[in-house]
């Protein structure tokens, strides 16, 4: 909470005092509304920003593991190239195939968007900072990366297009699979923390080790599962059957084009994002320091160098980058599974695993090795 | 016993994690990306372009109107006519080259006892009609006359080997 006085400090530094003064003149009710406002365009403008340069990001480092630059003509080393691109799409028209269901053809890709955007409602970024403090914000999650499966089905669908409906029929079965196993795989994480707020989880997994207290260590498996379920969820490569632009054109959104493609780019984008920040808060501690406490303690009063090793927000960007940075590397390795492979490495692999390891994290709780023991709660 | 081993290797992701280390190992490997407008390959001085006509140093046209590279050329895209000129030698009237039909085989060039039609080093031409890119006489002569100082400095460097 120190964080966000300061902030409030800055705040009314920069704005003079005079719009605290008009502010304050308002309706409650309004009051409300616009500080709701401004903390979701606080956390939406840096959420597209990330956006727009994942999509850099991704052509930079697969053309490096390629041994080839990627983007360097747009701006300095091609900075500038996910504005051009994002210029270029706004400008196209977009088409609607005839046959198409239009209001359905036009609310796909918000359909797909809107859930990415509205979980970072509970997401905490870093001790207290989340837009809504919901207790049960893990459900909220899992429902919320549920629904974004109708954005792809209904694309697929109202396009009336062959290539666009296998993309979805595919998509569909995946994603419910998949979904089961990433379930399974969070239900070892709530025994463990004994919580459905995220922020609890994070706190769950403080301690005076540091790494050693982070749940990627007692709950691995369960860990390398809720990620590679996490990549089939965002449809990413190795398993984009649901778009496979080798074999159907681009699977569920071959109709699309203009600024109703780039929702759905943003939508894919934001997902991953999600999927990473997810990843960090159950696993990897959140914005927890990755240092034990006895190392960091002697420079806790250190300006700079305190704040950097110590808890914060930098530390849940930091990790998000590194799962980022797997998901492009992921597809910059492997080849597409073909579809019969995905069904099986979902239904034969990944659910016994996660319900072995429930058992074993079952036992763990009983010898109470986690802190909180929530098992009842 | 070997099925064993194969599920505990399949288990603990092996092969992919042998494939993730290939690709990070390139990630940091040099590029091998040339900014092509701005860097360009080194060109061989035997580097097979735009065809031109050589002079003699006085002046004097090269070409004798042999025909060799005429009867040489495999696509057929040299049409020579030829006719004795008032001082008596024989010149052509006469030297296209269609370079839509042409294969930059270089034949023409090796065929020439006089060192007349060769091959530069440019490649980087265009034409934005049609006809644009049927090399006359005159237009051969004159890529000859702006380029002769490179021509002549590759056929030096490559004077040994041959």
């Amino acid at each position: 909470m120190e964080w966000l006085n300061t902030s409030i400090d800055w705040l009314t530094l920069l704005f003079q005092d005079w719009i605290v003064v008009y502010f304050h003149m308002l309706p409650e009710a309004l009051q409300t509304v616009i500080l709701i406002v401004l903390k979701i365009v606080v956390i939406m403008v840096p959420l597209m920003l990330s956006v727009a340069y994942l999509t850099l990001a991704e052509r930079k480092v697969i053309g490096a593991m390629q041994v080839r630059m990627g983007p360097t003509m747009v701006g300095p080393r091609g900075s500038l190239q996910p504005i051009a691109d994002a210029v270029k799409l706004m400008f196209k028209e977009i088409i609607i195939p005839t046959g198409a269901n239009k209001y359905l053809f036009l609310t796909a890709p918000l359909l797909s968007l809107g859930p990415a955007l509205a979980a970072w409602a509970v997401i905490p970024f870093g001790e207290g900072i989340v837009l809504a403090e919901v207790n049960a914000a893990l459900l909220y999650v899992l429902a919320l990366t549920s629904v974004g499966v109708y954005g792809v089905i209904i694309a697929g669908w109202s396009s009336n297009s062959k290539y666009a409906l296998l993309g979805t029929m595919r998509s569909a079965a995946q994603i419910v699979s998949y979904e089961i196993a990433m379930g399974f795989a969070l239900v070892g994480v709530l025994i463990a923390a004994g919580s459905l707020n995220l922020g609890e989880i994070v706190n769950s997994q403080s301690g005076e080790y540091g790494l050693a207290n982070w749940f990627f260590i007692p709950l691995f498996p369960l860990f390398v599962i809720y990620f590679i379920s996490g990549v089939a969820e965002t449809n990413r490569a190795p398993f984009d059957v649901a778009e496979g632009e080798s074999e159907i054109v681009a699977g569920f959104h071959v109709d699309y084009s203009g600024m109703a493609f780039a929702v759905f780019f943003l939508a894919e984008y934001a997902n991953m994002i999600l999927i990473a920040a997810l990843t960090a808060i159950m696993f990897m501690g959140g914005w927890l320091s990755m240092f034990p406490v006895s190392w960091i303690a002697p420079f806790a009063d250190v300006p700079v160098l305190g704040w950097v090793l110590g808890d914060g927000i930098h530390w849940f960007f930091a990790k998000m980058a590194i799962f980022l940075f797997l998901f492009l590397w992921f597809r910059a390795t492997f080849p597409r599974y073909r579809y019969d492979q995905i069904m099986r490495l979902g239904w034969k692999v990944f659910i016994p695993i996660t319900i072995v390891w429930l058992l074993v994290v079952g036992i763990f709780v009983l010898q109470g090795w986690f802190g909180l023991g929530g098992g009842a709660s | 016993m070997s099925g064993f081993i194969r599920f505990i290797k399949s288990l603990s992701l092996k092969e992919l994690r042998i494939g993730l280390g290939v690709t990070g190992r390139y990630f940091f490997a040099r590029k091998f990306t040339l900014q092509y407008p701005d860097d360009k390959t080194p060109l061989s001085p035997r580097f097979r372009g735009l065809h031109a006509l050589r002079r003699y140093p006085n002046g004097e046209e090269r070409c004798i109107a042999c025909k060799l590279c005429e009867a040489v050329c495999p696509a057929l895209a040299i049409t020579i006519e030829s006719e004795p000129r008032e001082d008596g030698s024989r010149r052509t009237t006469r030297y296209d080259i269609d370079l839509t039909k042409c294969i930059f085989c270089g034949y023409c060039e090796e065929s020439c006892p006089v060192d007349s039609i060769v091959e530069t080093h440019i490649f980087e031409y265009y034409g934005e009609k049609k006809g644009d890119l049927y090399m006359t006489k005159e237009r051969l002569l004159a890529v000859g006359d702006k380029y002769e100082k490179e021509i002549a400095a590759a056929r030096a460097l490559d004077a040994p080997y041959r």
